[in-house]
C-alpha cells in the first residue's frame, strides 16, 4: 500500500505481524464436557476439570480438532499429522490448573497464507506462521469490592485457535484488511463467529519499524488488547510513530509488551506489571500426541465450502463484476448467497449494484446484519424483474425498495396496490407535455438554444405524473413537442 | 464373631456367598481392628458409619442374589483417591479439609462391585516418599516393628497406610498407587502382596496426580489371589482418562493357575548391585531356584540402563509434579494463607501448605523445566527413558517375566535416611524402572531377614501381561510358604 | 552445574513457594546434591534417540462435542476459601 512514516531524518517502514485468538465454535470445551455458550451465570459452565480440581484429567474434544484442521485447510496451510499439547506453566487466579494446555513446539497447523483485498481491487499475500489449539482462561472481575478480585471460570477451557501471521503487514490498514479477511474465512467455514465484542476474536499486534530499504527488522513491541477493527489501525499507527520518534531522537526501542488504551488512543508499557516469564513448557503427560489420519483430513477438505477468494474469482467470471464489487459481495458468505439468489437468471451487474448500494446501505442504516435482512432475496429479485420488464422506472424502484424493506411487503404487491406502474402510453403523457409547452413559452425558446433545458421539461413531466411515466418515452415526446427531432 | 478381620478376600467372599458370615459382621470386625490399632496411624480418615451402611446394603444384595465381584468385602482406600463426600487429603496440609464433589473411577468401580469403604489410608504427602514419614498426618508404623523398638519401623511408602492396614489385619485388602514403587516397596516392607498393573490399565481419573506419566493404581492383599481379585474390580478402560487403554480386562482370578512350567524367567544381571545385602541376594537366588524347580527356565538378561533409572525418575517425576501441584494455590479450594497481596498469598499458601519433601520436589521440577535447563535435564531424561523402555523390550524378547528383589533392604526405622534425600531415593532402585517403562510389577513376600523382617521378590511382566506375573507370583507364594505374622498380632 | 542462593530463590519464586531466609542455605545444599546426582545422565549417549512421549502406543477415540458436565456451581464452589454471588473471591489481581 506504500505506507511510510515520514520522520525528521527520513522515511520509515512498518513491519507488523498479528496474533489472533479465535474462539472455536463448539458446544463443549476443548478438554471438558462443560458448555461454551456466552453470557451464562458465573461458574455455571464449569466442570471439575475446568476448575482444576484434584485428580481431574483433560480429554480432547475431537470436534475442536476438526475445526482447527478445517481452518488450517482454509488457510492453505500445512496440517501436521502429529502435534503435541504442552503445558504453559504460570500462576494466575483465572488459570485453575496453574498451566494452560497449549501447543508449543509442534502445532497442529504450520505455514499457510491469506490474500488481503486491497482498495484498488488488487490483493496481497500475508503469510501465516502457525495455528495452534489451546485453552482459554477464566475471567477476572476487578473493582466489585475493595482489595479483591472475583473469578468466573465459565470461559475457562473453551477452545481457542491462536493464529500467528508472519511480519508481512506494512500498513496499519493492511492489518485491518487481514483481520477482516481472516474473520471472513473463519465465518465461511463456521469455525469461529468472529464476534470481537464478545471476545471470540482477539488480536495482539507485533510492531516494529525500520528505515525504508533496510532489510533487517527493528526491535518489536507486542501490543495487547487491540480488540476492535476500529482500533487495530489506530494502535499500530500510534505505536509505529512512537517507535520512529524514539529512534530519531537517538533512543532505543525496548522489546516489551504494551497495552492499547482505546480512550486515549495510545499504547502504554505494561512493564512492572508483568514480571519476566519462564513458562516451563513441557508435553502434557495427561494427553496423547494428537495424530491425524489422511482420511480425516480429506473428509474435512471435501467439506470445505467455496471460500471467499474462489467465490470472488467466480463472481468476476460468471457475473462480469469488477474485482472490487465481487470482493465486497463475498466478504460475508450470507451476503454472497443473497446476491447469487438475486442474480439468478437476471443481470448480474444490476443485481450487484442493487445489493451493494441499496441493500447494504439500508442494512447499515438500520444496523442490521445480512442474516436479519427483512427483505428476502426473492423479493429483491422481483423488484429487478419489475424494473427489467419496464413495469416501474428506476426512480420508482428505489421507492418500492424502501417500502418493501421497511414493511416486508412484496414489490409487485406494492406496485399494484399503490398504482406505481410506469406509464408507457404516449396518449396519457402527450396532454401533459402539451400543457407544459403552452404554459412556458420562455422555456421553449431557451430549450431551442440550450438542449439541457429539455431535461427541465422531462423533470416537470415526471413530477406531474408522480414519477410513473417512462423517462425514455417522456424524453422522446418532449423533444418532439419542442420540435427538436 | 472375632477374627473375621484376618480373612482374606477370596475366603471372605466364599463365606459371604454361602451366607456363613454377613458383610456387616465382617465390616464391624475390621472397624474394631482399626480402632484397636490406631497407634499404627494407618488411616487419615475412618468412615465407620458409611462402612456399615454400605455393608448393610451389600448384605441386602447378597440376600437377593445380586452380588457383585466384591460384594460385602471391606476395603481401605489410599487417601489419594478422591471419594465423593469423604475428605481426601493426599496427606497434605494444603488439602486437609478438601471434600471432593466427585468419585475416582477406580473407587467408583469398587463400590459398583459391592465393596465397602472402611476409610482413607495414610501416605507420604502427595505420594512423595518411600517411608510414609512425609505425611502431614504423621508417620505410619509398620506392624512388623519389634515390640518396644523406638523409633518404630517405617511401613515403606508412599502407600504406607494401606500396606500397614493390610499387614496388621485391619482390613483384607486396600488400594494403593505406585509412581516409583509406592505399592511394591511397602508390600515388601510389610510382608504382603502388592501389584502395580500396566500403565493405562487402571484409570487415573480422580486420583490426586503426582507424576502423570508414572502414576498407576494397584492393589494390596495378603495373597496373590486376593490381589488379583481386587485389581480385577479396579481395572478397565475409562473415557475420562486419555491415557487409559481401551482393552478388555482379562479374568485374572479365574485364570490364576500358578503354573510356570515352560516359562522363561529373566534374571537381569544389572540388578546385582554393589554392596547389596547378602540376605537380599540369597533370597533372590532362592526365588529363582523355586521357579526353576516349578518348571520355569531361567535366563540371564541385560538391562544396561538400569543405573540410569533413578536419576531419570528424579527428573521426570518432579518435573511433572511441579506442574501437577501448581493447582494447589489457595484460590478455589484447600488451604489459603493470606498475604499482603496475591503473590504473597500464593507463596505463603504453598510454602506452609506443602511439607519439606514436596517443596523440595517442586523446586527440583521447576528447575529442570526452566529456561536453559530443559534440554539438559527433562529432554535428556525422556531420551534415557526411551532407552530404558528399549532395554525391557529386548529383554522380553528372551523371556516371559523378570525376577528381581523388590527393595534393597528390609524396613528401616522412622527417621533413618531422612536427612539424606538421595539415600532415601535409593529405596526405589528396583522398582522405578518398571514405572518408567509402564510395565506391570508385583511384590510377593518371600522370606524374613536375619532380624525377622519380611522381604519381597518382584516379578515384572510385559505390557498388559498381568496374567503371567500373577502366575509367577503365585508359584513363588506357594514355594515360599510365607506364614509369619507381624509382632503386632502376636502381641494380641 | 553449581546452584547458588539466587537461583534457588528465583526457582522458589517461579514455583510460588515462600522459603524463609534461614532455610535457603540448607535448601541450596540439598538441591545441589540431588542435581549433582541426576546429572550422571549426561554420560549416557542419547544421540539420535527421540524423547519418550507416551509409554505405550495408545490411540484413542476423541470425545464427542457434547455438553455433559458443568451446571454444578455449588459443587465447584463448595470448597472455596472465599466466595461471593457465585464467584470465587481472591486477593486483588493487579492489572
Amino acid at each position: 500500500m506504500g505506507w511510510t512514516i515520514r520522520g525528521r531524518t527520513g522515511e520509515w517502514e512498518l513491519v507488523c505481524g498479528l496474533e489472533v485468538h479465535a474462539q472455536v465454535i463448539s458446544k463443549a470445551k476443548l478438554f471438558s464436557a462443560a458448555a461454551t455458550a456466552f453470557g451464562a451465570e458465573p461458574n455455571t459452565q464449569v466442570s471439575p476439570v475446568d476448575a482444576g480440581m484434584p485428580g481431574m484429567l483433560p480429554v480432547l474434544n475431537g470436534f475442536c480438532v476438526e475445526q482447527a484442521v478445517k481452518t488450517g485447510l482454509a488457510l492453505e496451510a500445512e496440517i501436521n499429522r502429529v502435534s503435541i499439547f504442552e503445558r504453559k506453566n504460570y500462576f494466575y487466579p483465572d488459570l485453575p490448573q496453574g498451566y494452560q494446555i497449549s501447543q508449543y513446539q509442534k502445532p497442529i497447523v504450520g505455514r499457510g497464507w491469506i490474500l488481503i483485498d486491497l482498495p484498488d481491487g488488487g490483493t496481497r499475500a500475508i503469510g501465516i506462521t502457525r495455528l495452534h489449539l489451546e485453552q482459554d482462561a477464566g475471567k477476572s472481575l476487578h473493582g466489585a469490592r475493595e482489595g479483591v478480585t472475583l473469578i468466573d471460570l465459565n470461559r475457562c477451557g473453551v477452545a481457542l485457535m491462536e493464529i500467528v501471521s508472519e511480519p508481512d503487514i506494512r500498513a496499519p490498514e493492511e492489518a485491518v484488511l487481514y483481520l477482516k479477511k481472516l474473520r471472513s474465512i473463519l465465518r465461511y467455514i463456521g469455525t469461529c463467529d468472529g464476534n470481537m465484542e464478545e471476545g471470540s476474536l482477539r488480536c495482539d499486534a507485533n510492531v516494529s519499524v525500520r528505515r525504508v530499504g533496510d532489510p533487517n527488522f527493528g526491535t518489536r513491541c507486542e501490543i495487547k488488547n487491540v480488540n476492535s477493527m476500529r482500533f487495530v489501525a489506530k494502535a499500530i499507527e500510534y505505536e509505529a510513530k512512537r517507535q520512529v520518534d524514539i529512534l530519531e531522537s537517538g533512543g532505543v526501542v525496548e522489546q516489551e509488551t504494551r497495552l492499547f488504551d482505546a480512550t486515549k488512543g495510545e499504547t502504554r508499557s505494561m512493564r512492572g506489571k508483568e514480571e519476566a516469564h519462564d513458562y516451563r513448557y513441557f508435553p502434557d503427560p495427561d494427553l496423547l500426541p494428537l495424530e491425524l489420519d489422511e482420511a480425516l483430513i480429506e473428509r474435512l477438505r471435501a467439506e470445505l465450502p467455496e471460500l471467499p477468494d474462489a467465490k470472488k474469482a467466480r463472481f468476476v467470471r460468471q457475473y462480469g463484476l469488477s474485482a472490487y464489487d465481487a470482493g465486497v459481495l463475498v466478504a460475508e458468505r450470507a451476503a454472497a448467497d443473497y446476491f447469487e439468489k438475486v442474480a439468478a437468471g437476471r443481470d448480474g451487474k444490476l443485481a450487484a449494484n442493487w445489493v451493494i448500494n441499496e441493500l447494504f446501505g439500508a442494512l447499515s442504516r438500520r444496523g442490521l446484519e445480512i442474516d436479519a435482512c427483512p427483505l428476502p432475496a426473492e423479493a429483491l429479485g422481483e423488484l429487478l424483474d419489475l424494473l427489467a420488464e419496464g413495469t416501474i422506472s428506476g426512480k420508482i424502484a428505489k421507492d418500492v425498495f424502501q417500502k418493501a424493506f421497511e414493511t416486508g411487503r412484496g414489490p409487485r404487491e406494492i406496485v399494484e396496490a399503490e398504482g406505481l406502474r410506469q406509464v408507457v402510453d404516449a396518449g396519457a403523457i402527450e396532454p401533459v407535455v402539451a400543457r407544459l409547452v403552452a404554459e412556458n413559452p420562455q422555456q421553449v425558446e431557451n430549450a431551442k438554444k440550450n438542449p439541457k433545458v429539455v431535461g427541465w421539461f422531462v423533470g416537470q413531466v415526471m413530477k406531474a405524473t408522480g414519477g410513473k411515466a417512462n423517462p425514455g418515452l417522456v424524453n422522446d415526446l418532449v423533444r418532439k413537442a419542442l420540435g427538436l427531432e | 464373631m472375632s477374627g473375621l478381620e484376618r480373612l482374606g478376600l477370596v475366603e471372605a467372599k466364599r463365606l459371604l456367598a454361602r451366607r456363613e458370615i454377613s458383610a456387616v459382621e465382617l465390616t464391624r470386625a475390621c472397624l474394631e481392628a482399626m480402632e484397636r490399632h490406631r497407634r499404627l496411624n494407618a488411616f487419615v480418615t475412618e468412615t465407620p458409619e458409611r462402612a456399615l451402611a454400605m455393608a448393610e446394603a451389600a448384605d441386602g444384595r447378597l440376600a437377593r442374589g445380586e452380588a457383585g465381584l466384591l460384594e460385602g468385602l471391606p476395603i481401605a482406600v489410599k487417601d489419594l483417591f478422591c471419594t465423593e463426600g469423604v475428605r481426601t487429603t493426599a496427606a497434605s496440609k494444603i488439602l486437609a479439609n478438601f471434600v471432593p464433589p466427585y468419585e475416582s473411577t477406580v473407587t467408583a468401580k469398587l463400590w459398583a462391585a459391592g465393596a465397602v469403604l472402611l476409610g482413607k489410608t495414610n501416605l507420604d504427602e502427595f505420594a512423595m516418599g518411600s517411608s510414609n514419614t512425609t505425611s502431614a498426618f504423621g508417620p505410619v508404623i509398620n506392624p512388623w516393628t519389634p515390640p518396644g523398638q523406638e523409633p518404630p519401623l517405617v511401613p515403606g511408602g508412599s502407600s504406607g497406610g494401606s500396606a500397614a492396614a493390610v499387614a496388621g489385619r485391619l482390613c483384607p485388602a486396600a488400594t494403593g498407587t505406585d509412581t516409583g514403587g509406592s505399592i511394591r516397596q511397602p508390600a515388601s516392607f510389610c510382608g504382603i502382596v502388592g501389584i502395580k498393573p500396566t500403565y493405562g490399565r487402571c484409570s487415573r481419573f480422580g486420583i490426586v496426580a503426582f507424576a502423570s506419566s508414572l502414576d498407576q493404581a494397584g492393589a494390596f492383599a495378603r495373597s496373590v489371589a486376593d490381589a488379583a481379585l481386587l485389581l480385577q474390580a479396579m481395572a478397565g478402560f475409562d473415557p475420562k482418562d486419555s491415557t487409559s487403554a481401551d482393552l478388555p480386562v482379562p479374568d485374572w482370578v479365574g485364570g490364576l493357575t500358578g503354573r510356570v512350567k515352560g516359562l522363561r524367567i529373566g534374571i537381569p544381571k544389572e540388578y546385582r548391585l554393589d554392596g547389596m545385602p547378602a540376605e537380599i541376594e540369597a533370597l533372590w537366588a532362592r526365588g529363582a531356584e523355586w521357579l526353576r524347580a516349578a518348571g520355569a527356565e531361567l535366563v540371564e538378561v541385560s538391562l544396561p540402563h538400569t543405573r540410569c533409572a533413578l536419576p531419570t525418575y528424579y527428573i521426570v517425576a518432579p518435573a511433572e509434579a511441579s506442574s501437577n501441584l501448581a493447582r494447589y494455590d489457595g484460590m478455589r479450594y484447600g488451604l489459603r494463607v493470606p498475604g499482603r497481596d496475591l503473590v504473597e498469598t500464593y507463596k505463603k499458601t504453598r510454602g506452609e501448605g506443602f511439607g519439606a519433601e514436596v517443596r523440595r520436589r517442586i523446586l527440583i521440577g521447576t528447575y529442570v523445566l526452566s529456561a536453559g535447563y530443559y534440554d539438559a535435564y527433562y529432554l535428556k531424561a525422556q531420551k534415557v527413558r526411551r532407552k530404558i523402555v528399549q532395554d525391557f523390550e529386548a529383554a522380553f524378547a528372551r523371556c516371559d517375566a523378570l525376577l528381581t528383589p523388590t527393595a534393597p533392604s528390609a524396613a528401616f526405622a522412622i527417621g533413618e535416611k531422612s536427612d539424606d534425600p538421595v539415600a532415601m531415593y535409593l529405596n526405589d532402585v528396583f522398582t522405578v524402572t518398571v514405572n518408567l517403562a509402564g510395565l506391570p510389577g508385583i511384590s510377593v513376600p518371600a522370606g524374613l531377614s536375619a532380624s525377622g523382617l519380611p522381604l519381597g521378590l518382584q516379578v515384572i511382566g510385559r505390557p498388559w501381561d498381568e496374567a503371567t506375573i500373577l502366575d509367577v507370583a503365585r508359584a513363588l507364594e506357594e514355594a515360599a510358604e510365607f506364614r509369619a505374622l507381624p509382632p503386632l498380632l502376636a502381641e494380641g | 552445574m553449581s546452584l547458588d542462593r539466587a537461583t534457588v530463590a528465583r526457582v522458589a519464586d517461579l514455583a510460588r513457594i515462600a522459603v524463609p531466609e534461614e532455610q535457603l542455605e540448607p535448601l541450596v545444599g540439598e538441591l545441589a546434591k540431588i542435581l549433582a546426582w541426576v546429572e550422571q545422565l549426561a554420560e549416557v549417549d542419547t544421540g539420535g534417540v527421540e524423547p519418550l512421549r507416551s509409554v505405550h502406543p495408545i490411540r484413542r477415540a476423541w470425545r464427542a462435542d457434547e455438553v455433559a458436565d458443568g451446571n454444578c456451581r455449588e459443587a465447584i464452589l463448595a470448597n472455596a476459601p472465599e466466595r461471593e454471588n457465585g464467584f470465587f473471591v481472591v486477593p486483588r489481581v493487579v492489572e
